[in-house]
């Protein structure tokens, strides 16, 4: 296979490690099965039917996958917990609801490379016995619905699904399923409640854990559309070789999402903790615009916990204990995880000392108010409580009690929600509060009754007269 | 052996709040800690409904021993268990179940700091409208906001609008404003009345419960939406307005609407009867009852109510005094002997009246005596197509073996002038033929009602009675369970409890002595009535207890038990 080449402008930086992304922007590349299959497309279906289903959950054990969605699950354990005896059907979703604010990677490959994604998906059905899958796709990707169910087609005329797999015994089926518009159809229950044609209200745990009680109470993987795109990769190159991607128990690349204030923004697939913060900034992203400092980043995505700049990390145990800075931190699960945040999503939002964190906070917090679901109450009732005080605060109305009220709104959802969600609309507002208090005490003061204190406004207007 | 590994297959052992209790394996924590006697409060759950989660009202704090290390003894604490490690998250205890040394605590900070949270949550955009609300005094936001809410709100924004007095149905009303979106009402019509009318709609705090549009919410079970709701936001159009909760006197008793039997409150004050509601008894009722049984006490404040004993005076009635009326009743019945008087009696009445009847026949030497077959339409659920409470009753007590069958032959009789006098107790019998043509080749014609009717338009003498709601006594249902009927109110006018009508008229027939107490009727009766030997009148119990195999199920409750079974409720 020659090493693909970009359209002009839109070439890899040379930091990058392009693997799940390699068709992405890929010069003459388009989404039929013809330009996938001449790029050596489906051979790692073919190499996965020739072993037994446990091998390939073995190899994908052994690559040492985590889950791209979010949490960071390991990939192999999660299919290893459908119970051992099973005699009901086994589905495999892929949640292509890309929908956490900041993050746009799984668009560009079901956009661009949609074959990826169903050998990926096929690969793994096999593996976990699924002989039906689903595509839950966001409504907000019409056009990749589209692509994807021709690419479907394409794939069974060739006959890589449907009956018989290449004239073996394993039979499966895809089925593109698209959302009406909800974050929370990106929660995996509430995405499988979804699908089962209900409001997607996610379930308790336990007793419904996917796994052994998902799609119609049968034992249901989840996976994102990343990480099912590299459990190809694992079959071509093996378990073992994968595992020596990225750093030990980070291993792999991973796809970060860099938006707000660098100059180049964009997508950077590269090794999972290879690079750390200040390089993906400066170097990958080129750095700050002209005369800006940073302020803060929130690294996976906006449910992430926000990190100042400045601020000092413990990171290590024992002897590899060590102190770092916001830009030494390596761009990995556990490491984002020790310094009090999370890898995510993998949507890396920058913000330069020109920001306010409390608009940014009430941004945030706009979103979330508007996507709980409102199934269990201190979501449904925090989400909108935290931000009717941020909406106060941004339109002068502030006052002093404010920031302890909203800190304590937060502290009464994360935690006692019945999915992650509660934490996803608390952890911004625990955050943002806990390291910017200054920006938030501005807006309570009895000083600035009645103002605007909106530096974006400013520049906007600046930039009109100009 | 320590007790802390004394371990049946069945049995687990839980600490709750430092206590230490046995508890069957699979029992909710919730349930477990109610049986330690710590109440853990709640919205979202029912047991007879599946566990959502929602309302996180029910959050405790849990621990689990720590898995210990092969080779190594698990530690033990100084009561003899393993030492329980503490989880930093709290826990639902509605929909969690117990397991082998596990640890609750419900009083610990962060379990009260979880119910306070969620309570300030409820409340922010709650109208606070109780001086006006319906369910105040029966409310859950009430009780729970006096033990876990705050004493001033720091709610600074506007609360949420939402839809208020929304017609949702010919019954009830919905408030959404006050509404918790636990989601009883929506389970409920889903898992229990197959009626998926009820849904949530929009997104977030802004979420509302709804009907679905054209399909109000009109089964025949919809007003237990209203009594599962744990706040105002469902209300019965009939009893919303009309009186404060506190304000009522319960009583203990059972529906009359038909053989089921389903277990009732009666609510009443100053001797009118406000509303009725189901009362749990898991081998009747389950939780729940009809609405048409629910609304049938209506009936008892009709117009056409008899409050007077009345005779004949040419083609209309006058009013006369009890002692008048029972003596021309006997007087009018001794004139006959045997065969010539027949007795239609009803399977409304009581066990111990239909007994009193039975020594009347017995003192009239006659066989003509029997019942109305009156059957309707039942249900899947709970509505029994026999739509009389005590057709068991006349069976066993008066011994028929097929209630109605005689009912034609004593109309034939009637015809032929064979027979000459007819006591009706109870029963409008125009409807199975007895028109004036036939009643008018009666000699004598007596009976017994609470409503005016044809059949006592025709009598020579009508004796008003009691109603269900107005008198004691026990009555048997279709599966057999001798259930007891309690007083919530007083007959009206001159009207009288119908087994004192019947000793009356007995003791005016033969002399014999009286018998003052309804208990002591029931022993009498009991010792002659086989299915009810060894009972007493108090000794029935306020669940009743099962006297005859009758061999019919109850749907709702086959259903319920196959899900207790599935785990999916706790029943």
């Amino acid at each position: 296979m020659a090493a693909p080449k970009y359209i002009k402008g839109k070439e890899p930086h040379k930091s990058e490690y392009r693997m799940i992304f390699r068709n992405v922007d890929r010069r003459g590349w388009d989404t039929s099965i013809k330009s996938y299959i001449a790029d050596g497309g489906y051979k790692d279906l073919k190499k996965a039917l020739k072993m037994k289903p446990q091998e390939v959950t073995d190899e994908v054990k052994t690559s040492g996958l985590r889950g791209r969605g979010g949490a960071g699950f390991p990939t192999g354990v999660k299919w290893g917990f459908i119970p051992p005896n099973n005699k009901k059907p086994v589905y495999l979703i892929c949640n292509c609801d890309e929908s956490e604010p900041g993050t746009f990677k799984d668009r560009y490959i079901v956009h661009q490379d949609p074959h990826q994604l169903i050998e990926g998906m096929l690969i793994s059905c096999y593996a976990v016995g699924a002989k039906v899958a689903y595509i839950y796709i966001r409504e907000e990707f019409p056009e990749g619905a589209k692509i994807l169910e021709d690419a479907i087609e394409e794939a069974r005329k060739k006959n890589f699904l449907g009956k018989k797999i290449l004239g073996g015994k394993f039979n499966c089926e895809i089925y593109v399923h698209r959302g009406a518009g909800a974050y929370i159809c990106g929660e995996e229950t509430g995405l499988i409640e979804s699908l089962e044609g209900k409001r997607p209200y996610p379930r308790i745990k336990p007793p419904y854990f996917p796994a052994a009680l998902g799609l119609y109470m049968c034992p249901t993987i989840v996976n994102n559309v990343e990480s099912l795109c590299n459990v190809k990769h694992i079959i071509a190159m093996g378990g073992q070789k994968y595992a020596k991607i990225g750093t030990p128990r980070n291993t792999g690349t991973r796809i970060l999402c860099v938006s707000g204030d660098v100059i180049r923004p964009g997508y950077f697939e590269v090794e999972v903790g290879k690079i750390t913060m200040g390089e993906l900034i400066n170097d990958v992203c080129g750095g700050l615009r002209k005369g800006r400092k940073l302020k803060g980043v929130i690294p996976g995505g906006s449910s992430a916990k926000v990190l100042r700049a400045g601020e000092k990390y413990t990171i290590g145990t024992g002897e590899s204990e060590r102190t770092i800075g916001i830009n030494e931190i390596p761009m990995d699960f556990d490491t984002l995880a020790a310094c009090g945040s999370m890898a995510g999503s993998g949507g890396v939002i920058v913000m330069d000392d020109s920001r306010d964190m409390t608009w940014i906070l009430n941004n945030i917090n706009t979103f979330y108010a508007h996507e709980s679901c409102g199934q269990c109450t201190p979501c449904r009732e925090g989400s909108l409580w935290m931000k009717k005080i941020t909406d106060r605060m941004v339109s002068g109305s502030g006052v002093p009690s404010d920031l302890k009220t909203l800190t304590s709104v937060g502290d009464n959802i994360a935690g006692r929600t019945i999915c992650a969600f509660g934490e996803a609309c608390a952890w911004p507002t625990q955050s943002f509060v806990a390291k910017f208090p200054e920006d938030f005490k501005k807006h309570t003061s009895r000083r600035n009754a009645g103002k605007e204190l909106n530096p974006e406004s400013k520049a906007a207007a600046a930039g009109l007269k100009r | 052996m320590s007790a802390a590994s004394k371990q049946t297959e069945d049995l687990v052992n839980v600490q709750v709040d430092g206590h230490w209790i046995q508890v069957k394996r699979g029992t909710r924590m919730i349930e477990a800690c109610k049986q330690a006697s710590a109440e853990v409060p709640h919205y979202c759950y029912h047991p007879k409904l599946s566990s959502p989660g929602n309302c996180r009202m029910c959050l405790v704090e849990m621990g689990m021993p720590p898995r210990p290390t092969p080779g190594q003894e698990a530690e033990l604490d100084n009561d003899g268990h393993a030492k329980i490690s503490w989880m930093p998250r709290p826990v639902i205890a509605c929909a969690n179940t117990v397991a082998e040394g596990m640890g609750i605590r419900t009083q610990s900070t962060l379990a009260k700091e979880c119910r306070e949270g969620v309570m300030e949550f409820l409340l922010i955009n709650h109208p606070l409208d109780c001086p006006i609300c319906d369910q105040a005094g029966e409310c859950t936001l009430q009780e729970y906001s006096v033990e876990h809410g705050k004493g001033e709100s720091r709610f600074l924004e506007n609360k949420v609008k939402k839809p208020k007095n929304v017609d949702i149905g010919p019954r009830i009303r919905l408030d959404d404003e006050r509404c918790v979106l636990c989601s009883r009402c929506v389970r409920f019509t889903q898992e229990i009345v197959d009626d998926d009318v009820l849904g949530f709609v929009d997104r977030g705090s802004h979420n509302v419960l709804t009907i679905h549009p054209d399909k109000p919410l009109a089964n025949n079970y919809s007003l237990n939406t209203v009594d599962i709701c744990p706040v105002g936001a469902l209300t019965s159009n009939d009893f919303r307005f009309k009186m404060r909760v506190w304000f009522m006197r319960e009583t203990k008793s059972i529906c009359n609407g038909c053989a089921r039997g389903c277990n009732i409150l009666i609510s009443s004050r100053e001797n009118k009867i406000y509303r009725q509601t189901p009362r749990e008894n898991n081998e009747v009722n389950s939780s729940w009852m009809c609405d048409s049984g629910r609304l049938n006490y209506h009936l008892l404040e009709s117009d056409a109510r008899l409050t007077d004993p009345m005779m004949k005076k040419g083609k209309s009635h006058e009013t006369v005094d009890w002692p008048q009326a029972i003596r021309r009743t006997a007087e009018g019945l001794l004139k006959y002997k045997g065969d010539e008087v027949a007795i239609i009696a009803s399977a409304r009445m009581t066990n111990e009246e239909l007994y009193l009847v039975r020594v009347l026949a017995d003192t009239l030497e006659t066989k003509n005596v029997d019942t109305l077959k009156c059957h309707g339409e039942g249900d899947d659920y709970l509505n029994h197509k026999d739509r009389r409470p005590n057709t068991n009753g006349a069976k066993a007590i008066l011994k028929l073996r097929s209630p109605g069958s005689r009912v034609n032959s004593i109309k034939k009789g009637i015809e032929s002038g064979s027979i000459k006098a007819l006591l009706v107790y109870g029963e409008n019998i125009e409807s199975k033929g007895f028109d004036d043509g036939v009643l008018s080749k009666l000699k004598f014609l007596v009976s017994s009602h609470i409503l005016a009717n044809p059949t006592a338009k025709l009598s020579d003498i009508v004796l008003p009675g009691a109603s269900y709601a107005e008198k004691r006594g026990s009555m048997i249902n279709a599966t057999g369970r001798l259930q007891l009927l309690n007083k919530a109110i007083e007959p009206p006018g001159n009207s009288r409890d119908d087994w004192e009508i019947l000793q009356d008229l007995n003791c005016a027939m033969d002399g014999k002595d009286f018998i003052y107490e309804l208990a002591d009727l029931f022993s009498e009766m009991a010792s002659v009535v086989p299915v009810l030997k060894g009972f007493t009148l108090s000794g029935i119990g306020e669940k009743g207890a099962s006297v005859i195999e009758t061999g019919e199920t109850i749907p709702l409750l086959e259903r319920e038990a196959q899900r207790v079974n599935q785990g999916l409720i706790v029943g």
